[in-house]
């Protein structure tokens, strides 16, 4: 620790640190531009000066290092005036246009030039005016705003991986640009309408839509992957506007999705706002009494090993909590959350979580990706892999992986191969990246579901998990054996056993005429057209999707935004997410539909409100009890899959899961941007 | 005055062979290894005792700034950097060292990167430059050829490269971390200090970065002495110094010249007199346009040392003068120089980004008369306001020649807009479109 | 895409720089595909294409590229004349008469503004910073040669 005096103040700070970061320390306060935690830093915009004794100039604080007995002066004549110049000359060629910026009220610029900006400006010269760029569907820029503070720049160099804007030219020329006038490639890019201190870069979508201050602000929890990003939900008139992450260092640092973020559109369009009955081959219209009491009959002498229950990846645990209860109590152990037939070891919670967590990223010195395309199933979580790959400079975080991606992903990975004769061969000590493993303090591997949805995934899961021991990968104090998940309902599913229970059928059996009336809870990924004609299927969710369109019955669910939920992310954290707004129409809370259909059927639920329920999930599984904490290792509830039968490696290779990042799910696929950029970038998403 | 018998650089001119034969005969590569066998901290002794201080502008003393190069190695590469990117308007003195005496840089580099303990040193060339990089290049070649460089260099037991980087049009690379930031082939944008090149620069390994002309003359010093050196010139300004002079004189040229010399001498003695006869001198910009200029008045007197300058509010620069007479318009003058920091800025930094466009907008106006008295207030602001607040010194630079003019010529500047006032009928700020009535006063 | 003439000065370029600091040729390669350029097509300027090449030769991303060929005056991002008129109009050279030197660019090309090129395609007139041959000034630079230099009739005194 270094001792410095702020303002008469002393600090102790880590060795390293800057002047701003002591300031902080002492509780001064900093202007700043350029400077981002998160970014390299730049030190142009020159806010930030403090005076600092003995020096002979301002410095900026940004940069300059501390070192013992320093002494930083916060609020001098000197400073003071040094930041008043600056602001003076920001301001001298930025127009004067908040009242038409939409980043009026949250721009750094417009709060910072309360303190140091003059009332009146001294320009009297023609103000510069600079051609706005392309940036793509989801960031619109107005240049003429922009100070030059090259923190996107950094971002999309640094953070995203995807180095496509630029500084060019220079002097007062200087302007932020492509060159080439193409859309960003990044799954990121709208946090570069976040590190933007101005309105320069402005989120396209909701452009001119709402005033920053008008927004209802509610915390929630996204589910465009199973990353768990943190967001806050911005509603105004019922209605939500945006969604912008918050930060939480272990899971999402401050980043957001672009999926995450711009589907929001989706939430509007092609809802399900009343309950649905088929009747004589169409779908009219019902109150929610005739569709429960239809629903009723239908059930009625159906036995329970007829009636099966698969879950969506969108669902909040207390949905599923509520359905799997019912269903035995129906006397059914049809249950699936895997509509994509994934295999894991579900006996144990290690076996289907990301073990290391996501701050495990950041110790790993050596990655082994089997069958997953981080960039596309967790952007965030592939910048947290590029920050390590970056961080730990050259060639020090070898990344090998089997499955070739189908694109660049931001960091230098080698492709070991193509499926799992590669695993078979690393396995047996005859591939180098085996001692690449073996030699590593944190090795880790990170198996996604390109890999675990194959016929062959329990042999490719045991391959990975003998690879995992034998390499360290699983040792003493580190367990980096890591499943991806892109369902962001999948692990609290699976925490909950909404799994096959003893002679229970699987997703796939139960949509081949396994069952006979089949409920959906936002499933929509299954493959409806295989449903038998005769199988009575009862869809509950929010969008009508294909599933919805397959329905007997249609039971109007809340969208994520729509409900108070729980959902636990890849690594096992249990998050909760609030109520932003209320569904729309008819539309209820999931779990409130499948309680007072329970009382219809004489089976009614035994909790009244979502308290009780929750304490019914802690009573299921005790992760449920501990929200907001890491990676709790409890033994899974899950009930073991049929034995997974000795099934031989398949010679295929890998395919990505995800074929279009931007249309991965009911909000996406109904989400206008979102079909913009998958048209935009469908290309380059697809290859 | 210089004497003959103490020059450094015999060939200025080009009036012999500048090859390497030329070179030899002029005694230069004359047993070079054995200036190296006196070892680093022999030289580095000697450097420092001969009092010379940087050449390209700032003056920071040469063998100090060579002692700062970490004495072991911790395995990074060590880099000697020269700083040929002369780009100053009224500089052009390392043009002729390229050109004419490429030989006794090419060995300075030698004893200098051996001082500092590097193997490889570049030279950063301004992109203009490109006859001047073919006869470096040429004298390279031959020093490699003659054993001068490469492995064993002259035979010293040092290995030693030595390569060309050329510019391509940025006064900004003439600053040290920007230079090395051009050199690793990004934008010359210049960076944040600490940390200094002697600690991180080139590739972020230990880095010296010198003029041309501080490099040149080391080999020479080595072989006279420190003491011959610091005995030229004045104490604290030692040595010979090479000079320009351009603008309204009789015979613009560069020369060699010792330090302390008055201004006034110079001009008379080698520019040939001010055109028109002293008597007809305006002004002059002693050291590049970044340095304040000096009215006549205080000419007469000034010497041409760092010191003597920097007694008057002005600087030794580069030591490349600009002579104004009376024909001049000097407001002019300077906002060419304000046009040309707005051109060159970087455009990394608010100050100076926005400051230079700024004041070079007044002045623009001002040449006109097109302003308010009350704006010379608002300009000098606008100096003091980019001064001081940037990363690097090109702010400075382009606030300090506003401020001289000010200093000095501020009734010229008013009565400028007086006249404009009085023809037009006002400041001409306010444009009032033709057939807007204007209210009656 | 580069010519057997700019492999050559390439291959060389690369060998001024560690192999892993290969982006530093970017500066000397830009130069090469501008010369080749002018070869080639009587007009030595920097295409779009070319700084692709150069930053898949170098491994950098295109925008750096894009950057540096921006940053510095010297490289033309946009086709020039077969002759590239440099007046150097700094303080310097105005003291020395450049003003006479502009317009006799003008007058013997019919060019009236800066950053034109004249209607034949031979000149374009570009007015430029110091030149950094102050003494010899007025200096006009023809291409990558100054060392002809214009002699201006001298100004009257």
């Amino acid at each position: 620790m270094v001792r410095v005096i702020v303002d008469g103040i002393p600090v102790d700070v880590p060795a390293g640190s800057s002047a701003l970061q002591a300031c902080e320390a002492a509780g001064k306060e900093i202007p700043r531009f350029c400077y981002h935690e998160r970014l390299s830093v730049a030190g142009n915009c020159r806010m930030c000066l403090v005076e600092v004794a003995r020096a002979p100039k301002p410095v900026a604080s940004c940069g300059f290092p501390v070192g013992e007995g320093m002494e930083i002066f916060t609020d001098t004549q000197v400073v003071r005036r040094a930041r008043r110049a600056v602001m003076e000359f920001l301001l001298i060629n930025h127009p004067l246009d908040c009242p038409i910026c939409d980043q009026g009220g949250e721009c750094d610029l417009q709060d910072q030039a309360y303190g140091y900006g003059s009332g009146i400006s001294r320009y009297q010269e023609d103000k510069r005016a600079v051609t706005d760029k392309d940036l793509g569907p989801l960031v619109k820029t107005v240049m003429t705003r922009c100070i030059q503070c090259t923190r996107c720049v950094r971002f999309s160099t640094e953070v995203a991986g995807t180095p496509e804007l630029g500084l060019v030219s220079r002097g007062e020329n200087a302007e932020i640009t492509t060159y080439v006038e193409k859309a960003l490639t990044s799954e990121l890019s709208g946090n570069l309408i976040d590190v933007c201190p101005v309105g320069a870069l402005t989120a396209k979508p909701s452009a001119f839509h709402a005033r920053s201050w008008e927004y209802k602000k509610t915390d929630s929890i996204d589910v465009m992957d199973a990353l768990g990003t943190n967001i806050q939900v911005q509603a105004r008139g019922g209605e939500v506007m945006r969604i912008v992450p918050r930060v939480n260092d272990e899971v999402n640092e401050e980043w957001l999705s672009d999926k995450g973020r711009f589907s929001v559109d989706g939430l509007k369009r092609k809802r399900l706002d009343r309950p649905w009955v088929r009747v004589n081959g169409k779908l009219i219209a019902v109150p929610w009494k005739d569709a429960l009491v239809a629903l009723a009959r239908r059930l009625d002498g159906v036995s329970g090993d007829r009636i099966g229950a698969i879950a969506g990846d969108l669902c909040d645990a207390e949905s599923l909590c509520a359905l799997k209860d019912l269903m035995t109590a129906l006397g059914s152990a049809n249950l699936d959350c895997r509509q994509d037939g994934a295999w894991y070891d579900t006996t144990r919670r290690d076996g289907y979580l990301f073990n290391s967590d996501l701050t495990g990223i950041d110790q790993a010195d050596a990655l082994l990706i089997v069958g997953s395309t981080p960039r596309h199933e967790a952007p965030v979580l592939n910048a947290r892999i590029r920050k390590r790959f970056v961080d730990a400079g050259r060639g020090a975080f070898p990344v090998g992986i089997i499955g070739a991606p189908r694109c660049d992903l931001t960091y230098d990975a080698t492709v070991l191969g193509e499926g799992p004769e590669t695993l078979a061969a690393l396995l047996a000590g005859e591939h180098p990246f085996a001692d690449i493993l073996k030699n590593a303090k944190h090795p880790m591997i990170i198996l996604g579901h390109a890999a675990l949805t194959r016929r062959d995934a329990p042999a490719v899961y045991a391959a990975c998990r003998a690879l995992a021991e034998a390499t360290g990968v699983i040792a003493e104090g580190w367990n980096g054996f890591n499943i991806l998940h892109t369902a962001a309902s999948r692990v609290g599913a699976l925490d909950l056993g909404f799994l096959p229970g003893a002679h229970g059928r699987a997703a796939s059996s139960m949509v081949r005429g396994g069952v006979d009336v089949l409920w959906l809870l936002g499933a929509d990924d299954v493959p409806v057209e295989r449903i038998p004609a005769d199988t009575f299927v009862v869809y509950q969710g929010h969008h009508g999707d294909a599933a919805a369109a397959r329905a007997d019955i249609i039971l109007p669910g809340a969208a994520y935004t729509e409900k108070p939920g729980t959902y636990v992310n890849t690594a096992g954290r249990v998050q909760r997410a609030f109520r932003a707004v209320f569904a729309p129409g008819e539309a209820r809370e999931d779990w409130r539909i499948i309680r007072a259909f329970s009382e219809v059927v004489a089976h009614t639920l035994p909790y009244d409100t979502l308290e009780q329920l929750r304490e019914r999930m802690a009573e299921v599984n005790p992760v449920f009890a501990m929200t907001g904490e890491g990676a709790a290792l409890l033994p899974g509830a899950g009930v073991a899959d049929d034995p997974a039968e000795a099934v031989a490696f398949d010679e295929a290779p890998f395919r990505p899961v995800i074929r279009d990042y931007y249309q991965t799910n009911v909000i996406s696929r109904a989400s206008q941007t979102m079909a913009e950029c998958s048209a935009v970038y469908g290309v380059a998403a697809a290859e | 005055m210089l004497e003959d018998k103490n020059r450094i650089f015999t060939n200025l001119y080009g009036q012999d062979d500048w090859r390497l034969a030329g070179a030899r005969r002029r005694g230069d590569w004359n047993d070079t290894a054995a200036i190296i066998a006196r070892g680093r901290d022999a030289i580095i002794a000697e450097m420092k005792a001969s009092g010379l201080r940087g050449r390209g502008g700032a003056g920071f003393p040469t063998g100090l700034k060579w002692s700062f190069m970490p004495k072991g190695s911790d395995g990074r590469p060590h880099y000697l950097v020269i700083n040929g990117d002369e780009s100053e308007p009224g500089t052009c003195k390392d043009r002729e060292v390229l050109r004419h005496e490429p030989h006794k840089l090419i060995e300075s580099a030698l004893i200098a990167s051996f001082a500092m303990g590097a193997h490889a040193s570049y030279i950063y060339i301004r992109g203009e430059f490109y006859r001047e990089a073919e006869h470096l290049q040429a004298a390279i070649d031959e020093a490699y050829e003659a054993g001068l460089l490469g492995p064993n260099a002259a035979g010293s037991g040092w290995d030693f490269d030595f390569r060309i980087h050329r510019g391509a049009g940025a006064y900004i690379c003439g600053e040290e971390t920007a230079l090395l930031e051009s050199l690793e082939g990004k934008k010359g944008q210049p960076r944040m200090k600490p940390p200094f090149p002697a600690g991180v620069g080139l590739y972020g390994c230990p880095t010296t970065v010198n003029n041309v002309e501080s490099i040149a003359v080391a080999s020479t010093i080595m072989r006279r002495g420190a003491a011959w050196f610091a005995g030229l010139g004045r104490q604290n300004n030692a040595g010979t110094k090479l000079m320009a002079i351009s603008g309204h004189v009789n015979t613009p040229c560069v020369f060699e010249e010792e330090l302390g010399v008055p201004l006034k001498d110079i001009i008379e003695k080698h520019g040939g007199g001010v055109r028109g006869g002293w008597d007809n001198l305006l002004a002059v910009i002693p050291g590049g346009c970044s340095v304040p200029l000096l009215p006549k008045s205080i000419c007469e007197t000034v010497l041409m040392d760092y010191d003597s300058l920097r007694a008057e509010r002005s600087g030794l620069g580069t030591a490349c003068m600009i002579v104004m007479d009376k024909s001049t318009d000097i407001i002019k003058a300077i906002a060419r120089f304000s046009r040309f920091f707005k051109h060159e800025s970087c455009g990394q930094c608010t100050p100076c980004r926005e400051g230079t466009g700024w004041m070079m907008r007044i002045m623009d106006r001002m040449v006109e008369g097109r302003a308010d008295i009350e704006e010379i207030d608002l300009l000098e602001q606008v100096t003091r306001q980019v001064e001081g607040h940037t990363i690097c010194a090109l702010g400075d630079a382009a606030a300090w020649p506003i401020q001289g003019l000010i200093r000095h010529f501020r009734p010229e500047m008013e009565a400028r807009i007086q006249q404009y006032k009085a023809s037009h009928g006002g400041t001409g700020l306010i444009a009032v479109p033709a057939g807007v009535p204007v209210a009656a006063e | 895409m580069f010519d057997t003439d700019s492999e050559a000065e390439i291959s060389i370029v690369l060998g001024k720089y560690p192999a892993e600091r290969k982006a530093s040729a970017v500066m000397p390669l830009l130069y090469i595909a501008q010369r080749q350029m002018g070869r080639q097509t009587g007009s030595a300027w920097v295409p779009l294409p070319a700084m692709d090449e150069i930053a898949r030769r170098l491994e950098m991303a295109a925008i750096r590229v894009y950057e540096v060929a921006s940053f510095y005056t010297m490289y033309n991002t946009r086709p020039v004349g077969r002759y590239h008129l440099q007046v150097c109009t700094t303080t310097p050279c105005w003291l020395r008469g450049s003003d006479d030197v502009v317009s006799a660019c003008q007058k013997a090309t019919g060019i009236s503004q800066f950053g034109q090129t004249s209607e034949d395609g031979l000149f374009t007139l570009t007015e430029v910073e110091c030149l950094g041959a102050c003494a010899n000034a007025p200096i006009l630079q023809v291409d990558d040669d100054s060392t002809k230099i214009w002699m201006a009739p001298a100004p009257k005194n």
